[in-house]
């Protein structure tokens, strides 16, 4: 499992989404996009009223964090992941608009691991706990939409080596399921 | 009567806020140094290494430990022979973490209101347990506490019926339920007896002991690892991806309860857990 490491680069076609599998590393390279709780909802207000997002979601990737604020001189502060299910009822309607894939931190429903089977997605998990070390993997870091919101506000991020594992696949697997069977007594 | 000014309360609040948030406590740093060795999942034991390279880059002082620097907690013993002079205490707390989170960089995770969710910008209101207690000395302990173990944690009136095994079977429950979410490796505070209230405290109060120092009471301290034993058999493993440690310590405080009533409540804390006293 750990000696498989695959590099990616966003926006996600869907042949490198399906070729990746459940329990398998990723270095992620290139741009992905944060929300949490208080954007998504920002977002589906904007979907309802037929008015555009803050950013194409086709093929990409959202960071589910809230970062410390950045001292001077500093890109980003400590950037670790936020518990990922807390936005489960938010991805069908990010789906269909071509989100492709998503970090975070901890198990998620299994209307989650079948929408990502369903609509051709992935779903990757990072350390929670982790910021410090996490953020010196974050390059740039942009604030894009919702400034209101402060550490929740929408920010573009340019990462390079960013470590992740891969939770849920396109095929509907499931780490956490299986890793917990396998410990489990 | 000895007196201590309000600025100085200030002070040791913003102060411990800081080092909360980017010096880990040695205790910690001991127990996950403890259960790398003993991990058995090589998913398990890269992802405490990663913990514990983590906690020494934010010991520089650069970036805090976790960008989830908590709701703070406040916990006061407030020595009855002490007066506090030249503003109020609970504002003097208040300002601290106000002062503490904005020079410290850390993060503004309060909503003023629970419903209409605007952020307050600094981090108050903290929440304080004040206590009056016997002498004149201050003592004050900061709790960041993470909002993702703090959402996973829960409380049950149990009838005491179930009894013990039914105190196992919830606390067993909850943390199978929610640990995955709650970056574990946790440690897992049980307050069991008391009232609603007091209960729910003293799972907190728990988290304060020395990680997997035991309770002074005989039966209390099976009681705990025997839970202990139970959660580190489900399999969750470090942040959930599988392994041998799911909690680092259980630690149990317990009060006399109606006879009615057999409450118990399970505050679980994340590997970040950040606690920092001072004695004035």
């Amino acid at each position: 499992m750990m000696n498989d490491v695959v590099k990616i680069r966003p926006p996600l076609d869907e042949k490198t989404v399906r070729s990746l599998k459940a329990g398998q590393r990723v270095l992620i390279t290139g741009t992905i996009y944060t929300a949490r709780d208080a954007a998504h909802k920002r977002m589906m207000e904007l979907i309802k009223k037929n008015e555009p997002l803050p950013f194409d979601l086709k093929g990409q990737i959202i960071y589910y964090v809230g970062p410390t604020p950045a001292k001077p001189g500093q890109v980003v502060g400590s950037a670790g992941p936020t518990t990922s299910s807390r936005m489960d009822s938010y991805m069908e309607t990010l789906y269909k608009l071509g989100l492709k894939g998503t970090i975070g931190k901890g198990n998620r429903s299994q209307e989650v691991i079948d929408l990502v089977r369903k609509y051709k997605a992935v779903h990757f998990s990072n350390i929670g706990g982790a910021g410090a070390l996490i953020a010196k993997t974050i390059r740039k870091c942009e604030m894009i939409a919702f400034e209101d919101l402060g550490t929740e506000a929408i920010h573009r991020m340019e990462v390079e080596n960013f470590s992740a594992i891969v939770a849920y696949d396109s095929e509907g697997n499931d780490l956490y399921k299986e890793a917990i069977k396998q410990y489990g007594r | 009567m000895r007196t201590i000014n309000a600025r100085t309360i200030t002070e040791t609040i913003k102060g411990l806020c800081i080092a909360a948030n980017y010096e880990l406590n040695e205790d910690l740093i001991s127990a996950l140094e403890d259960a790398l060795t003993r991990e058995e999942s090589p998913v398990g034991r890269d992802v405490l290494s990663q913990i514990l390279e983590n906690a020494r880059i934010a010991r520089k002082g650069v970036y805090p430990a976790c960008q989830d620097t908590g709701a703070t907690v406040v916990f006061a013993e407030l020595g009855n022979e002490l007066e506090v002079v030249g503003g109020d205490f609970e504002q003097s707390v208040q300002k601290g973490v106000s002062e503490g989170y904005k020079s410290g960089y850390l993060r503004a995770s309060i909503v003023k209101d629970p419903l209409k969710r605007v952020n307050t910008g600094d981090n108050t209101p903290c929440v304080i347990h004040s206590e009056i207690v016997p002498g004149d000395r201050l003592k004050l302990t900061v709790m960041a506490k993470g909002g993702g173990c703090e959402n996973q944690s829960h409380i049950a009136m149990l009838t005491p019926a179930v009894g013990r095994q039914g105190v196992v079977d919830f606390v067993v429950g909850v943390v199978k339920g929610g640990a995955a979410k709650a970056c574990p490796p946790n440690i897992i505070g049980v307050g069991l007896g008391g009232t609603f209230d007091m209960c729910a405290l003293l799972a907190k109060k728990s988290l304060l002991r020395p990680i997997g120092s035991p309770n002074g009471d005989a039966g209390m301290q099976e009681l705990e690892r025997e839970l202990l034993d139970k959660i580190n058999n489900l399999g969750i493993g470090p942040q959930g991806l599988g392994g041998r440690i799911t909690a680092l310590a259980v630690h149990i405080e317990k009060h006399p309860c109606h006879i009615a009533s057999l409450p118990v409540a399970v505050n679980i804390e994340c590997h970040s857990h950040r606690v920092k006293t001072a004695t004035i």
